[in-house]
C-alpha cells in the first residue's frame, strides 16, 4: 500500500495552495488581535491608537475568535484533508468542479461576513448569540462557508466511493478513510448552527421576524460548537497516524485501533453538546448530566490516540538509538521543524486534555464557566495542538506544494518554539485567573472590580501573548519567503505517509464498513438530543428583540 | 493472518484501554456522587418570561431582596445593559438566599465571586439557584458573558454582614 504510483497534479496542488493562502492570510489578521488582548490585560491598552480603523477591544476580539478559531482551520482542513484524500486514494479528485465550487463558495462567504466584521458592524464574537444583532451579511458569510466546506465534503465522499467500487473488500487506506470520518461528522455536525442561522438568525437580522428565542438558539449552536472542536482536532491526529510516524522514520503502531478512534469521534462528538451549557436556564440537569457522561466516553478515543501515537513515536526513537525511560524522546529528529512542532502540539494538548476533563465536570464547570480557564483552556487546543499541528504540516506541505525548499528549518524551529513558549506561559496564567473568578470576553483594564491578587498573572498573560506573536509572525513569514521566493532552491518533496505495522487488511472488516456506524450515530443523536429538540422547537417564544449594544 | 472479525490490539495498549475506561468510570462517578449526595445544583428550567415585558410587570419590575422568614430571602434580579439591578444588597450572615436572575435585552453572565453561583442569564428564562452565606464579606457579582461596550464596568455587591 505504500508505493505511491499516483502523482498529484500541478493543478492540484495550485488548488491545494489557494486553500493555504486563504488560511494563513486569515490567520495573519487575526494573529493580530492576541497580543492587544493579552497587553490589555497586562495594563497596556493600545486599542485607543488604532481608533480610526478598529473601534473597540471588543471587534479585535471577534475577528481573533472568527479568523483564527473559524476561518483558519477551516480552509487549512479542506486543503490539507484534499491532500490525505487524493494521496491517500492514490487517485484524482472524481469531480474536482464540485471541490471548486465549494472552495469558492466559502472564499465568497468569507469576504461577504469580513465586510461587517471590519466596518464594526458585527462585532458579537464568534458564538454570536442572539438577541446581540449583527449585520445580516455576517451570518450569510459564515453560512456560506459552512455550505462550502459542505460542498467539498460531497467531493470527497464521491471520490471515496469511487475509490471503493474499484476495489471491493480493500481496506480503505487510513488517511483518506480520516478525512472522510472528518467530513462526514461535520455535515451532520454543522446542522444545529444552520439550523439557528437559516430558521432564527438570518431572518431577523434581515427584519422578516422582529425577535429571537436566545435560548433555543444556545442549543443549536452547541449541537455545532463542541464537534467543531473535533473537526478541528481530528485532521491533526490524521498527521499524526498517518504522518508523522514516518517524519521519524517509524511506523503506524495500530492501523485497527486506529480506525477504531475515528469511529468512536464519529459516533460521540455531536451528542454531547449540553456540557457548554450546564449553567443555561432553559436546559435540565439530567440532560446536562447524560451529556457529560457522554463527554467522558469521547475521552476514551482521544486517550487511544495518544497510546497509538506515543507507542509509533517510541519505537522509532528506539530505533533510532534512544535508551532509557525517556531517551527515545531525545532521538526524535527535533531538528526538523515539522517534526518538533507536531510533538510540542501534542505535548500541550495532554495539558489541554487535563483541562477539558474539568470542564467536562458538571459540577467543577460552575467553577470555570465563563472565566478566562476556557479561553486558556482553548488556547491549548485549538491554538496548540491544532495549530501546531498545522504549522508542523505546513513545514513540508507548502515546499511540496511550490517544490520550493523551506526557507529557513532554523526560523521555522524557533517560530515553532516561541509559540510553544509563550503559550506555556499564557495559557497558564490564564487558567490561574480564570480560577480566580477573572472573566473571559472582557477587557480587564476597564473592569472596577478586579482585585490586586489578579495583577501578576495579567502581566504573565501580556508577557506570554506577545511571545507567541513573534512565534506565530516569524511562522508566516518563513512560509511567505519558502512560497514566493524566486530564488529558492527547488525540492521535490515525497508525502510522508507512514506504513502500518500491520498489513491493514488484518483490520477486521467492521471497521470499514459505513452503515452500521451512521446507524448507530443517529440512534445516538435522537436518544441525546431528540426530547429535549422536541421540547425546546415545541415550546420556541420568539421574544427577545436585542439589538445592536456596541 | 489474523482472522477478519477480531483485532490485534497489543497487551500494553489493552492495559492502556482498560485503565482509560476505570478513570472516566470513577470521574463520571465522582461527578454524579457531588451531584446527587452534597447537592451541588445547576440551574434547571424554572420559568419562561417576556423579556419585553419583564421590568415593568411581576418580581423583576421591583427588583431586590424579599425576606421569607429570618435569614431565608428571594433575590430578583435584572440584568440589563450595562448594570444589574439592584447594584448593591445586604444579609446577614447564615442567609440562605434563592437567586432569581433574568435579563430584560441581551445575554448576560452572572457569577458571585468565591462561591459556585455562576450562571448564564438569558433572556425569557430565570436562572435559580441557592446559596447558604456561612461567612461574612463583599461579594461581588459581575458579568461574565459579553453584551456589549459597557460589559466590563458591569457588577453588583452583596454584602453579608456579621
Amino acid at each position: 500500500m505504500s508505493t505511491q504510483t499516483y502523482q498529484i497534479s500541478p493543478a492540484e496542488k495550485k488548488f491545494i495552495g489557494l486553500h493555504l493562502f486563504f488560511a494563513v492570510a486569515a490567520l495573519s489578521i487575526g494573529a493580530l488581535f492576541g497580543p492587544l488582548q493579552a497587553l490589555e490585560h497586562a495594563g497596556l491598552d493600545l486599542y485607543p491608537y488604532l481608533k480610526p480603523v478598529f473601534q473597540s477591544y471588543y471587534q479585535g476580539l471577534t475577528l481573533h475568535g472568527v479568523l483564527n478559531a473559524l476561518v483558519w482551520t477551516t480552509f487549512f482542513i479542506t486543503g490539507f484533508l484534499t491532500l490525505a484524500v487524493t494521496n491517500g486514494l492514490q487517485r484524482p479528485l472524481k469531480y474536482p468542479t464540485l471541490n471548486k465550487v465549494g472552495f469558492w463558495t466559502m472564499v465568497v462567504g468569507l469576504v461577504t461576513a469580513a465586510i461587517p466584521l471590519l466596518l464594526d458592524e458585527a462585532s458579537v464574537l464568534y458564538t454570536f448569540y442572539p438577541p446581540m444583532k449583527a449585520h445580516w451579511a455576517f451570518y450569510l458569510g459564515l453560512t456560506l462557508v459552512v455550505v462550502g466546506s459542505w460542498i467539498e465534503g460531497y467531493g470527497f465522499f464521491y471520490t471515496f466511493a469511487a475509490w471503493r467500487k474499484d476495489n471491493p473488500g480493500v481496506r480503505s487506506p487510513l488517511s483518506a478513510f480520516g478525512a472522510i470520518i472528518t467530513m462526514g461528522m461535520w455535515q451532520i455536525a454543522t446542522l444545529g448552527v444552520a439550523t439557528e442561522i437559516l430558521t432564527m438568525l438570518l431572518p431577523w437580522s434581515l427584519g422578516i421576524i422582529d425577535a429571537t428565542d436566545p435560548q433555543l438558539a444556545r442549543t443549536y449552536f452547541w449541537f455545532t460548537g463542541h464537534p467543531l472542536v473535533y473537526f478541528w482536532l481530528l485532521p491533526a491526529y490524521l498527521s499524526w497516524y498517518s504522518f508523522l510516524p514516518k517524519q521519524v522514520g517509524g511506523k503506524l503502531f495500530s492501523d485497527a485501533l486506529s480506525r477504531f478512534a475515528f469511529w468512536l469521534f464519529f459516533l460521540l462528538s455531536v451528542p454531547l453538546g449540553f456540557h457548554h451549557q450546564y449553567v443555561d436556564p432553559g436546559v435540565p440537569a439530567g440532560w446536562k448530566l447524560l451529556h457529560a457522561i457522554l463527554t467522558y466516553s469521547v475521552f476514551l478515543p482521544s486517550m487511544m490516540t495518544a497510546f497509538t501515537v506515543v507507542a509509533s513515536l517510541e519505537k522509532a526513537g528506539r530505533a533510532r538509538g534512544g535508551k532509557g525511560l525517556f531517551g527515545w524522546i531525545r532521538a526524535l529528529p527535533w531538528s526538523d521543524p515539522s517534526v518538533s512542532s507536531q510533538l510540542l502540539a501534542g505535548i500541550l494538548f495532554f495539558f489541554g486534555g487535563i483541562g477539558g476533563l474539568a470542564n467536562a465536570s458538571y459540577n467543577v464547570n460552575l467553577v470555570l464557566h465563563n472565566t478566562a480557564w476556557v479561553p486558556g483552556h482553548f488556547h491549548l487546543t485549538v491554538a496548540s495542538a491544532v495549530t501546531m499541528s498545522f504549522m508542523g504540516i505546513s513545514y513540508w506541505l507548502v515546499p511540496f506544494i511550490t517544490g520550493n525548499k523551506l526557507m529557513s528549518k532554523k526560523l521555522a524551529n524557533w517560530a515553532t518554539w516561541l509559540w510553544f513558549v509563550g503559550m506555556v506561559i499564557f495559557s497558564n496564567a490564564m487558567h490561574v485567573v480564570g480560577l480566580l473568578g477573572a472573566p473571559r470576553r472582557t477587557p480587564l483594564g476597564l473592569a472596577p472590580y478586579v482585585p490586586e491578587e489578579w495583577s501578576g498573572h495579567l502581566l504573565r498573560v501580556g508577557i506570554g501573548g506577545t511571545i507567541m506573536f513573534f512565534g506565530i509572525y516569524l511562522y508566516i513569514y518563513v512560509l511567505a519567503r519558502t512560497a514566493w521566493s524566486k530564488k529558492a532552491e527547488k525540492v521535490t518533496i515525497e508525502i510522508p505517509l507512514a506504513e502500518s505495522e500491520h498489513d491493514p487488511q488484518d483490520t477486521p472488516e467492521w471497521l470499514d464498513k459505513w452503515v452500521p456506524w451512521i446507524i448507530g450515530t443517529i440512534a445516538l443523536l435522537v436518544i441525546a438530543y431528540g426530547p429535549q429538540l422536541v421540547d425546546q422547537i415545541g415550546n420556541i417564544s420568539l421574544n427577545a428583540p436585542g439589538g445592536r449594544v456596541w | 493472518m489474523t482472522s477478519k472479525s477480531s483485532m490485534h490490539i497489543d497487551p500494553y495498549e489493552r492495559n492502556w484501554i482498560i485503565i482509560s475506561i476505570v478513570l472516566l468510570v470513577t470521574f463520571a462517578t465522582v461527578v454524579g456522587v457531588a451531584g446527587f449526595a452534597f447537592g451541588i445544583q445547576v440551574p434547571s428550567p424554572e420559568q419562561r418570561v417576556d423579556p419585553r415585558t419583564v421590568a415593568d410587570e411581576g418580581p423583576w419590575a421591583d427588583p431586590g431582596l424579599r425576606e421569607l422568614s429570618p435569614g431565608k430571602y428571594e433575590a430578583y434580579i435584572l440584568a440589563q445593559t450595562w448594570v444589574y439591578m439592584p447594584r448593591e444588597m445586604s444579609v446577614p450572615v447564615g442567609s440562605e438566599v434563592t437567586f432569581y436572575i433574568t435579563s430584560k435585552d441581551v445575554q448576560h453572565g452572572f457569577k458571585l465571586q468565591d462561591t459556585n453561583l455562576n450562571v448564564q442569564v438569558v433572556p425569557g428564562q430565570v436562572s435559580k439557584l441557592t446559596i447558604t452565606f456561612d461567612e461574612a464579606g463583599d461579594y461581588n457579582y459581575i458579568c461574565t458573558e459579553y453584551c456589549g461596550a459597557g460589559h466590563a464596568a458591569m457588577f453588583g455587591t452583596l454584602h453579608v454582614e456579621p
